[in-house]
């Protein structure tokens, strides 16, 4: 299989050559890092905001819609464009895509809370600040991690399309094979990035399970009450791939 | 800008035209092979999550990347629009295997159960009772698909075959913001209308939803 040539290469794997594929891997997981962190920080506090208070709920709502639209690519080289080649203009497009899905689902974990849960925390006396933090962030955990989930498979692609101005990362060998026609290269590349988002996947899909409060996911009911709630796992906001 | 639509008029309606049918073919196929599936993954209850997870991790699969692995596993061209008709067809079905079985599982048993009292076959049941009662949750799932295809279209145009991507790339290539937001505008408005057209196709499907009768 000449295919699978430069995958099976090990000079590809040795980390003394440069461009060696960990290296890409490393990298590739540096940007989506850099870019969940950044669109988290402004996707899940206005998304909590919208959804504690319910004003401005038609921006959340419409986010999802509107972010899965955009054109990836579009969006990359109109801003490469504007602002030039770099780092910069790309991670805030990759940010730019990476907040609809955490901001949607955000708000959806907190609409989704029965409101009787809420009351029941005032009427024991919590503060909303406690209300937030103790009631309705435990149990909007599933939906605000689904959205997460999206948001992160969603950068892992879209970071790949962004090595064609000039990221690194694992696109660099799909867009450099395709230009230098080494068919091979590109196998190499589209297969590791691949295995990373679908190994990301796993992990997020594992950490979705385990982070949710057992009240919250089921685990803990016993035996006797049969009816489990329904817990989202999967991909409930998904983006464009 | 207007300049530009005015002089390329031709391309621009030409890109725009392989957009559309590179993005809604795969929409059409999905339909047709994600219903039969869905089906299996309630009727066979030990099939849903092997269905489910193995759409969720085809769904991982980076959109440049699936487009590229596909020709030495079917045996197509590199540059062949086929790849990414595939391609998005294998998204659309890894997302609505999963809302279609959702959808029929939505289904409350005691409506089943009425059926199956006035006397319908399953089949006939399926078809007349538990798919039109499913058919808000499978159409949301439809319109994440096809608004999903729209967008990703234009990522073929780094292998030769994008719709509007090419406008994208002639852009940067010549360092003219015109042709870029002309392809962002369209991509928009067509995935914008796709889902119009899916809500109003809602409305005109299932008047219970909208009469504020519970589904």
């Amino acid at each position: 299989m000449d295919y699978l040539e430069y995958l099976l290469d090990p000079e590809h794997w040795d980390l003394a050559v440069t461009g060696n594929i960990p290296s890409l891997v490393v990298d590739h997981l540096y940007y989506t890092v850099i870019t969940l962190v950044i669109a988290s920080l402004i996707a899940i506090p206005v998304g909590l905001y919208i959804g504690h208070t319910g004003r401005f709920s038609f921006v959340a709502i419409n986010a999802g819609n509107a972010g899965r639209s955009l054109p990836t690519l579009g969006l990359i080289i109109l801003l490469v464009t504007v602002i030039g080649f770099g780092l910069l203009p790309v991670i805030i497009a990759l940010v730019i895509l990476a907040i609809p899905p955490i901001l949607t689902s955000t708000y959806a974990g907190l609409r989704a809370i029965n409101p009787a849960s809420v009351d029941a925390a005032k009427g024991m006396g919590m503060r909303p600040i406690q209300i937030l933090f103790r009631v309705e962030i435990p149990m909007a955990l599933p939906l605000i991690l689904s959205g997460l989930r999206s948001a992160t498979l969603q950068v892992v692609s879209t970071a790949t399309v962004a090595s064609y101005v000039g990221l690194g990362g694992l696109g660099r060998l799909l867009v450099d094979g395709l230009a230098l026609n080494q068919y091979d290269r590109v196998i190499a590349g589209a297969v590791v990035v691949a295995a990373l988002a679908i190994v990301l996947d796993l992990i997020a899909s594992s950490v979705q399970r385990l982070v949710v409060s057992p009240g919250v996911s089921g685990r803990a009911l016993t035996r006797t009450s049969n009816k489990a709630p329904s817990s989202s796992v999967g991909p409930a906001t998904a983006t464009a791939g | 800008m207007i300049d530009y639509i005015r002089i390329n008029y031709q391309l621009i309606w030409e890109a725009f035209q392989q957009h559309l049918y590179l993005a809604l073919i795969p929409v059409i196929l999905a339909i047709i092979i994600s219903l039969p599936l869905g089906y299996i993954a309630v009727r066979y209850k030990k099939l849903y999550y092997p269905l489910v997870n193995i759409s969720s991790i085809l769904y991982a699969i980076p959109s440049l990347a699936l487009f590229l692995l596909l020709p030495p596993i079917i045996g197509t061209g590199v540059l062949s629009p086929l790849n990414i008709i595939i391609a998005l067809t294998v998204y659309s079905i890894a997302l609505m295997v999963r809302v279609v079985a959702d959808g029929l599982n939505s289904v409350d048993p005691a409506i089943t159960q009425a059926a199956t009292a006035m006397g319908y076959r399953r089949v006939r049941r399926l078809f007349a009772v538990e798919l039109p009662i499913a058919l808000p949750v499978m159409l949301a799932g439809l319109r994440v698909a096809t608004v999903a295809n729209v967008s990703i279209v234009s990522v073929g145009a780094l292998i030769g075959v994008g719709g509007l991507g090419a406008l994208f790339l002639r852009g940067l290539q010549l360092d003219y913001l015109a042709p870029i937001f002309v392809g962002i505008i369209l991509s928009v408005l067509l995935a914008a209308t796709c889902d119009i057209i899916i809500v109003l196709v809602q409305r005109r499907f299932t008047p219970w939803v909208r009469a504020g009768g519970r589904a």
